[in-house]
Protein backbone atom coordinates (compact mmCIF):
# COMPACT_ATOMS: atom_id res chain seq x y z
CA UNK A 1 0.00 0.00 0.00
CA UNK A 2 1.15 3.42 -0.52
CA UNK A 3 1.81 5.69 2.07
CA UNK A 4 2.32 9.49 2.26
CA UNK A 5 5.09 10.95 3.75
CA UNK A 6 3.20 12.00 6.86
CA UNK A 7 2.32 9.34 7.75
CA UNK A 8 4.69 8.18 10.05
CA UNK A 9 3.10 5.62 12.79
CA UNK A 10 5.51 2.33 12.97
CA UNK A 11 8.02 3.43 10.09
CA UNK A 12 11.82 3.07 11.48
CA UNK A 13 13.12 5.48 13.30
CA UNK A 14 15.92 6.15 15.55
CA UNK A 15 16.45 7.54 19.29
CA UNK A 16 14.17 10.63 19.79
CA UNK A 17 16.07 13.93 20.35
CA UNK A 18 14.97 15.02 23.97
CA UNK A 19 16.90 18.17 24.11
CA UNK A 20 13.86 21.85 24.21
CA UNK A 21 14.54 24.21 21.84
CA UNK A 22 13.77 27.67 22.16
CA UNK A 23 11.39 28.92 19.69
CA UNK A 24 12.67 32.08 17.33
CA UNK A 25 11.08 34.87 16.76
CA UNK A 26 10.77 33.10 12.59
CA UNK A 27 9.02 30.31 14.13
CA UNK A 28 6.89 32.61 16.45
CA UNK A 29 5.55 34.92 13.62
CA UNK A 30 5.09 31.63 11.44
CA UNK A 31 3.28 29.99 14.08
CA UNK A 32 1.03 33.09 14.34
CA UNK A 33 0.24 33.86 10.95
CA UNK A 34 -0.59 30.38 10.35
CA UNK A 35 -3.25 30.62 13.50
CA UNK A 36 -4.83 34.19 11.75
CA UNK A 37 -5.13 33.14 8.29
CA UNK A 38 -6.44 29.52 9.64
CA UNK A 39 -8.92 31.13 12.48
CA UNK A 40 -11.60 29.06 12.91
CA UNK A 41 -14.21 31.89 12.74
CA UNK A 42 -12.53 34.60 9.94
CA UNK A 43 -9.80 32.61 8.54
CA UNK A 44 -9.30 31.82 4.91
CA UNK A 45 -8.17 28.32 4.85
CA UNK A 46 -9.00 25.16 7.41
CA UNK A 47 -6.15 23.80 9.30
CA UNK A 48 -6.86 20.66 7.30
CA UNK A 49 -5.56 22.53 4.12
CA UNK A 50 -2.54 23.59 6.13
CA UNK A 51 -1.59 19.89 7.17
CA UNK A 52 -2.67 18.90 3.39
CA UNK A 53 -0.45 21.62 1.89
CA UNK A 54 2.36 20.14 4.22
CA UNK A 55 1.76 16.97 3.09
CA UNK A 56 1.82 18.00 -0.67
CA UNK A 57 5.98 18.42 0.36
CA UNK A 58 8.61 15.95 -1.07
CA UNK A 59 9.78 13.22 1.23
CA UNK A 60 13.43 15.05 1.20
CA UNK A 61 11.23 18.30 1.62
CA UNK A 62 9.63 17.17 4.44
CA UNK A 63 12.58 15.51 6.71
CA UNK A 64 15.14 18.24 5.89
CA UNK A 65 13.01 21.02 6.51
CA UNK A 66 12.65 22.53 9.81
CA UNK A 67 8.97 22.01 11.37
CA UNK A 68 8.00 25.72 11.25
CA UNK A 69 10.23 25.83 7.63
CA UNK A 70 7.10 23.13 6.72
CA UNK A 71 4.94 25.48 7.55
CA UNK A 72 6.07 28.43 5.77
CA UNK A 73 6.04 26.76 2.77
CA UNK A 74 2.12 25.70 3.15
CA UNK A 75 1.53 29.01 3.73
CA UNK A 76 2.45 30.23 0.34
CA UNK A 77 0.98 27.69 -1.37
CA UNK A 78 -2.26 27.92 0.64
CA UNK A 79 -2.34 32.12 0.22
CA UNK A 80 -1.42 32.45 -3.30
CA UNK A 81 -4.31 29.50 -3.83
CA UNK A 82 -6.70 31.36 -1.99
CA UNK A 83 -5.81 34.44 -3.99
CA UNK A 84 -4.77 36.39 -1.33
CA UNK A 85 -1.46 37.35 -2.67
CA UNK A 86 -0.42 36.05 -6.41
CA UNK A 87 2.22 34.27 -7.70
CA UNK A 88 4.07 37.52 -9.47
CA UNK A 89 3.78 39.59 -6.34
CA UNK A 90 5.36 37.36 -3.98
CA UNK A 91 8.33 37.07 -6.43
CA UNK A 92 8.90 40.84 -6.77
CA UNK A 93 8.99 40.39 -2.81
CA UNK A 94 11.29 38.15 -2.49
CA UNK A 95 13.87 40.01 -5.20
CA UNK A 96 13.14 43.21 -3.64
CA UNK A 97 14.14 41.69 -0.37
CA UNK A 98 17.18 40.08 -1.70
CA UNK A 99 18.01 43.48 -3.25
CA UNK A 100 17.77 45.21 -0.05
CA UNK A 101 20.26 42.81 1.41
CA UNK A 102 22.66 42.64 -0.64
CA UNK A 103 22.88 46.60 -0.89
CA UNK A 104 23.10 46.19 3.44
CA UNK B 1 15.35 22.57 29.78
CA UNK B 2 17.54 24.66 27.57
CA UNK B 3 16.41 28.82 28.35
CA UNK B 4 12.73 29.95 29.38
CA UNK B 5 10.37 28.98 27.11
CA UNK B 6 8.06 31.64 28.07
CA UNK B 7 10.58 34.46 27.25
CA UNK B 8 11.40 34.76 23.32
CA UNK B 9 15.46 34.80 22.80
CA UNK B 10 17.33 38.07 21.35
CA UNK B 11 16.82 41.61 21.10
CA UNK B 12 12.82 42.80 20.81
CA UNK B 13 13.98 45.80 19.11
CA UNK B 14 15.27 43.94 16.20
CA UNK B 15 11.97 42.42 16.17
CA UNK B 16 10.43 45.04 14.23
CA UNK B 17 13.30 46.73 12.60
CA UNK B 18 12.52 46.60 8.87
CA UNK B 19 16.18 46.93 7.94
CA UNK B 20 17.24 43.87 10.26
CA UNK B 21 19.15 41.30 8.55
CA UNK B 22 17.59 37.69 8.07
CA UNK B 23 19.96 36.03 9.22
CA UNK B 24 19.72 36.63 12.47
CA UNK B 25 17.16 33.51 12.27
CA UNK B 26 18.93 31.00 14.19
CA UNK B 27 18.50 27.39 12.49
CA UNK B 28 16.60 28.18 9.26
CA UNK B 29 17.75 28.56 6.07
CA UNK B 30 17.96 31.89 4.74
CA UNK B 31 15.55 31.26 2.19
CA UNK B 32 12.58 30.18 4.83
CA UNK B 33 13.52 33.05 6.67
CA UNK B 34 13.30 35.55 3.45
CA UNK B 35 9.81 33.95 2.61
CA UNK B 36 8.44 34.60 5.69
CA UNK B 37 9.43 37.91 5.65
CA UNK B 38 7.67 38.68 2.26
CA UNK B 39 4.71 36.77 3.39
CA UNK B 40 4.35 38.71 6.18
CA UNK B 41 4.84 41.88 4.37
CA UNK B 42 2.85 41.08 1.39
CA UNK B 43 -0.30 40.07 3.78
CA UNK B 44 0.07 43.52 6.31
CA UNK B 45 0.41 45.41 2.96
CA UNK B 46 -3.14 43.84 1.46
CA UNK B 47 -4.54 44.31 5.26
CA UNK B 48 -5.16 40.27 5.73
CA UNK B 49 -3.83 40.82 8.89
CA UNK B 50 -1.94 43.83 10.58
CA UNK B 51 1.14 43.84 12.44
CA UNK B 52 -0.41 44.16 15.97
CA UNK B 53 -2.58 41.05 14.93
CA UNK B 54 0.09 39.62 14.48
CA UNK B 55 2.06 40.40 18.08
CA UNK B 56 -1.32 39.97 19.65
CA UNK B 57 -1.10 36.18 18.38
CA UNK B 58 1.95 35.32 19.45
CA UNK B 59 1.10 37.30 22.86
CA UNK B 60 -2.13 34.73 23.28
CA UNK B 61 0.05 31.50 21.94
CA UNK B 62 3.11 32.47 24.57
CA UNK B 63 0.16 33.15 27.22
CA UNK B 64 -0.03 29.21 27.13
CA UNK B 65 1.79 27.89 29.10
CA UNK B 66 1.69 24.18 30.92
CA UNK B 67 0.92 25.95 34.03
CA UNK B 68 -2.45 26.08 32.95
CA UNK B 69 -2.72 22.21 32.46
CA UNK B 70 -1.21 21.96 36.31
CA UNK B 71 -3.48 24.06 37.47
CA UNK B 72 -6.22 21.38 36.11
CA UNK B 73 -4.08 18.68 37.49
CA UNK B 74 -3.97 19.76 40.69
CA UNK B 75 -7.59 20.81 41.05
CA UNK B 76 -8.55 17.47 39.69
CA UNK B 77 -6.53 15.97 42.64
CA UNK B 78 -7.94 18.32 45.48
CA UNK B 79 -11.23 18.11 44.19
CA UNK B 80 -13.32 14.53 43.70
CA UNK B 81 -16.22 16.42 42.33
CA UNK B 82 -14.46 18.81 39.80
CA UNK B 83 -12.42 15.41 38.68
CA UNK B 84 -15.75 13.96 37.97
CA UNK B 85 -16.09 17.21 35.58
CA UNK B 86 -13.30 17.01 34.45
CA UNK B 87 -12.92 13.70 32.86
CA UNK B 88 -16.77 13.73 31.51
CA UNK B 89 -16.48 17.17 30.00
CA UNK B 90 -13.16 19.11 30.03
CA UNK B 91 -14.02 22.07 28.17
CA UNK B 92 -16.29 23.62 30.26
CA UNK B 93 -14.64 22.29 33.03
CA UNK B 94 -11.38 23.88 32.38
CA UNK B 95 -12.90 27.26 31.54
CA UNK B 96 -14.55 27.93 34.86
CA UNK B 97 -11.31 27.14 36.56
CA UNK B 98 -8.84 29.23 34.29
CA UNK B 99 -11.13 31.78 32.83
CA UNK B 100 -10.38 31.20 29.59
CA UNK B 101 -12.51 30.77 26.42
CA UNK B 102 -12.03 27.79 24.69
CA UNK B 103 -15.17 28.15 22.29
CA UNK B 104 -12.78 28.41 19.23
CA UNK B 105 -10.24 25.38 20.54
CA UNK B 106 -10.35 22.03 19.04
CA UNK B 107 -12.50 19.41 21.50
CA UNK B 108 -10.44 18.28 24.72
CA UNK B 109 -10.29 15.58 26.39
CA UNK B 110 -8.26 14.89 29.90
CA UNK B 111 -7.29 10.75 30.24
CA UNK B 112 -6.45 9.55 33.76
CA UNK B 113 -3.48 7.86 34.58
CA UNK B 114 -3.81 5.37 37.30
CA UNK B 115 -2.09 2.75 39.13
CA UNK B 116 -3.28 0.11 36.53
CA UNK B 117 -3.41 2.33 33.61
CA UNK B 118 -1.15 4.65 31.85
CA UNK B 119 -2.31 6.94 28.74
CA UNK B 120 0.59 8.30 26.32
CA UNK B 121 -0.65 10.93 24.00
CA UNK B 122 0.85 11.48 20.32
CA UNK B 123 0.02 12.63 16.46
CA UNK B 124 1.18 10.02 14.07
CA UNK B 125 0.08 12.29 11.46
CA UNK B 126 1.10 15.72 12.60
CA UNK B 127 1.52 17.20 15.89
CA UNK B 128 -2.19 17.32 17.64
CA UNK B 129 -1.49 18.51 20.93
CA UNK B 130 -3.79 20.03 23.87
CA UNK B 131 -1.91 23.51 22.93
CA UNK B 132 -4.85 25.36 25.41
CA UNK B 133 -3.56 24.09 28.55
CA UNK B 134 0.11 23.03 27.44
CA UNK B 135 1.28 25.70 24.74
CA UNK B 136 3.29 25.17 21.96
CA UNK B 137 4.61 21.10 21.67
CA UNK B 138 8.38 20.46 22.58
CA UNK B 139 10.36 19.57 19.56
CA UNK B 140 10.43 15.66 20.44
CA UNK B 141 6.85 15.40 19.83
CA UNK B 142 7.00 16.56 16.51
CA UNK B 143 9.58 14.93 15.56
CA UNK B 144 9.49 11.84 12.89
CA UNK B 145 11.17 9.79 15.91
CA UNK B 146 8.46 10.03 18.23
CA UNK B 147 5.48 9.99 16.28
CA UNK B 148 6.88 7.20 14.48
CA UNK B 149 8.07 4.91 17.59
CA UNK B 150 5.65 5.45 20.34
CA UNK B 151 2.82 3.07 18.88
CA UNK B 152 5.19 1.39 17.58
CA UNK B 153 7.12 0.20 20.68
CA UNK B 154 5.47 2.39 23.67
CA UNK B 155 7.45 0.81 26.40
CA UNK B 156 10.55 1.37 24.88
CA UNK B 157 10.10 5.22 24.29
CA UNK B 158 8.68 6.18 27.53
CA UNK B 159 12.01 4.34 28.96
CA UNK B 160 13.99 6.75 26.59
CA UNK B 161 12.20 9.16 28.69
CA UNK B 162 13.18 7.54 31.81
CA UNK B 163 9.88 6.21 32.56
CA UNK B 164 10.10 2.16 33.08
CA UNK B 165 6.49 0.92 34.23
CA UNK B 166 5.48 -2.33 35.60
CA UNK B 167 4.98 -4.91 33.46
CA UNK B 168 1.41 -5.11 34.65
CA UNK B 169 0.47 -1.67 34.04
CA UNK B 170 -1.60 -1.32 30.73
CA UNK B 171 -0.43 0.91 28.28
CA UNK B 172 -2.77 2.91 26.14
CA UNK B 173 -1.04 5.39 23.31
CA UNK B 174 -3.73 7.58 22.17
CA UNK B 175 -3.43 8.89 18.96
CA UNK B 176 -4.61 12.32 18.34
CA UNK B 177 -6.30 11.59 14.80
CA UNK B 178 -9.00 13.98 14.18
CA UNK B 179 -10.30 16.66 16.04
CA UNK B 180 -10.38 15.69 19.65
CA UNK B 181 -6.98 16.54 21.91
CA UNK B 182 -6.24 14.61 24.97
CA UNK B 183 -4.33 15.67 28.02
CA UNK B 184 -3.10 13.06 30.60
CA UNK B 185 -3.93 13.51 34.18
CA UNK B 186 -0.94 12.12 36.21
CA UNK B 187 -1.09 9.64 39.12
CA UNK B 188 -0.75 12.22 42.33
CA UNK B 189 3.01 11.22 43.32
CA UNK B 190 2.00 10.00 47.44
CA UNK B 191 3.40 12.02 50.47
CA UNK B 192 1.75 14.79 48.45
CA UNK B 193 -1.57 15.08 50.79
CA UNK B 194 -0.28 17.95 53.39
CA UNK B 195 0.20 20.22 49.53
CA UNK B 196 -2.07 23.15 49.09
CA UNK B 197 -2.84 23.03 45.83
CA UNK B 198 -0.26 25.99 44.34
CA UNK B 199 2.32 23.88 45.77
CA UNK B 200 0.97 20.81 43.53
CA UNK B 201 0.82 22.88 40.77
CA UNK B 202 4.53 23.44 40.90
CA UNK B 203 5.29 19.40 41.19
CA UNK B 204 3.19 18.75 38.35
CA UNK B 205 5.47 18.58 34.97
CA UNK B 206 4.19 19.03 31.36
CA UNK B 207 6.06 15.82 30.45
CA UNK B 208 4.01 14.05 32.86
CA UNK B 209 0.41 15.65 31.15
CA UNK B 210 1.49 14.28 27.62
CA UNK B 211 2.32 11.04 29.44
CA UNK B 212 6.05 10.72 29.07
CA UNK B 213 6.84 10.62 32.60
CA UNK B 214 5.47 10.10 35.65
CA UNK B 215 5.34 12.17 38.94
CA UNK B 216 8.21 11.37 41.67
CA UNK B 217 6.58 10.53 44.90
CA UNK B 218 7.42 13.27 47.43
CA UNK B 219 9.55 12.68 50.58
CA UNK B 220 7.81 10.73 52.98
CA UNK C 1 -25.36 12.28 9.86
CA UNK C 2 -26.16 9.75 12.98
CA UNK C 3 -23.93 7.35 14.33
CA UNK C 4 -24.56 3.92 13.33
CA UNK C 5 -22.11 2.53 16.13
CA UNK C 6 -22.05 2.53 19.79
CA UNK C 7 -19.19 2.06 22.43
CA UNK C 8 -18.85 -2.02 22.43
CA UNK C 9 -19.29 -2.58 18.91
CA UNK C 10 -16.52 -4.33 17.39
CA UNK C 11 -15.54 -2.68 13.80
CA UNK C 12 -12.76 -2.84 10.80
CA UNK C 13 -11.28 -0.05 9.62
CA UNK C 14 -11.50 0.05 5.93
CA UNK C 15 -8.20 -0.94 4.17
CA UNK C 16 -8.66 1.79 1.37
CA UNK C 17 -5.84 3.17 -1.00
CA UNK C 18 -6.11 6.94 -0.75
CA UNK C 19 -3.70 9.19 -2.55
CA UNK C 20 -5.70 12.74 -1.24
CA UNK C 21 -5.67 13.73 2.06
CA UNK C 22 -7.34 12.07 5.17
CA UNK C 23 -7.23 11.50 8.71
CA UNK C 24 -6.98 7.68 8.76
CA UNK C 25 -3.09 6.47 9.50
CA UNK C 26 -2.21 4.08 7.46
CA UNK C 27 -0.78 1.71 10.53
CA UNK C 28 -4.84 1.17 11.37
CA UNK C 29 -6.00 0.62 8.15
CA UNK C 30 -7.74 -3.22 7.67
CA UNK C 31 -7.11 -3.35 11.57
CA UNK C 32 -9.91 -4.71 13.76
CA UNK C 33 -10.83 -2.37 17.02
CA UNK C 34 -13.39 -1.95 19.83
CA UNK C 35 -15.58 1.26 19.82
CA UNK C 36 -14.82 3.36 23.19
CA UNK C 37 -16.50 6.76 22.92
CA UNK C 38 -19.01 8.41 20.38
CA UNK C 39 -17.55 11.78 19.99
CA UNK C 40 -20.37 13.62 17.74
CA UNK C 41 -19.97 14.52 14.29
CA UNK C 42 -17.44 16.51 13.00
CA UNK C 43 -17.05 18.16 9.43
CA UNK C 44 -15.49 16.07 7.08
CA UNK C 45 -11.55 16.68 6.83
CA UNK C 46 -11.36 14.99 3.62
CA UNK C 47 -13.23 17.64 2.40
CA UNK C 48 -12.01 20.74 4.66
CA UNK C 49 -8.68 20.34 3.29
CA UNK C 50 -9.55 21.44 -0.11
CA UNK C 51 -11.75 24.77 0.37
CA UNK C 52 -14.64 22.71 0.85
CA UNK C 53 -17.04 22.83 3.61
CA UNK C 54 -17.17 19.36 4.83
CA UNK C 55 -20.97 18.43 4.99
CA UNK C 56 -22.36 16.06 5.68
CA UNK C 57 -20.77 15.96 9.11
CA UNK C 58 -19.41 12.68 10.06
CA UNK C 59 -19.71 10.67 13.46
CA UNK C 60 -16.08 10.67 14.87
CA UNK C 61 -15.50 7.41 17.59
CA UNK C 62 -12.60 6.41 19.44
CA UNK C 63 -11.63 3.10 18.28
CA UNK C 64 -8.81 0.88 20.46
CA UNK C 65 -7.28 -1.75 19.07
CA UNK C 66 -4.98 -4.34 20.63
CA UNK C 67 -1.47 -3.78 20.03
CA UNK C 68 -1.08 -7.67 18.31
CA UNK C 69 -4.26 -6.44 15.87
CA UNK C 70 -2.24 -3.74 14.70
CA UNK C 71 1.31 -4.87 14.94
CA UNK C 72 1.17 -9.08 14.62
CA UNK C 73 3.34 -9.39 17.80
CA UNK C 74 2.18 -9.69 21.45
CA UNK C 75 3.07 -7.01 24.11
CA UNK C 76 2.10 -7.06 27.26
CA UNK C 77 -1.20 -5.01 28.75
CA UNK C 78 -0.89 -2.40 25.55
CA UNK C 79 -3.89 -1.00 23.57
CA UNK C 80 -3.79 1.66 20.72
CA UNK C 81 -6.69 3.79 20.59
CA UNK C 82 -7.31 6.78 17.87
CA UNK C 83 -10.33 8.67 16.41
CA UNK C 84 -11.79 7.42 13.00
CA UNK C 85 -14.50 9.22 11.08
CA UNK C 86 -17.90 6.43 10.46
CA UNK C 87 -16.97 6.44 6.95
CA UNK C 88 -13.38 4.48 7.74
CA UNK C 89 -15.25 1.86 9.39
CA UNK C 90 -17.39 -1.46 9.08
CA UNK C 91 -19.03 -3.51 11.36
CA UNK C 92 -17.06 -6.66 12.36
CA UNK C 93 -18.87 -9.31 13.27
Amino acid sequence: MTRAVHDLGGQPAGPIELAEHERTFFDQRVDAMMRILAHPEHGYYTVDAMRRAIESLSGDQYFELGYYERWVRAIRQLVIEKRLISEDELNRKLTALKMARRLA
Amino acid sequence: MSGDHHHPHGDHAHDHDPHAPVSEVHGVSAESALLERALRELLIEKNVFTADDLRRQIELTESRTPELGAKVVARAWADPQYKAQLLADAKPAIENLLGIDLNLTPELTVVENTAARHHVICCTLCSCYPRAVLGIPPAWYKSPEYRARVVREPRQVLAEFGTVLPDDVEIRVVDSTADMRYMVLPLRPRYTEHLSEQELVALITRDSMIGVSVLTDSQR
Amino acid sequence: MKPTFAPGDKVKVRAAEVTTHCRTPHYLRGKRGVVTRVFGAYPNPEQLAYHQIGVPYLPLYQIEFDFKEVWGRPARATVITADIFQHWLERDN
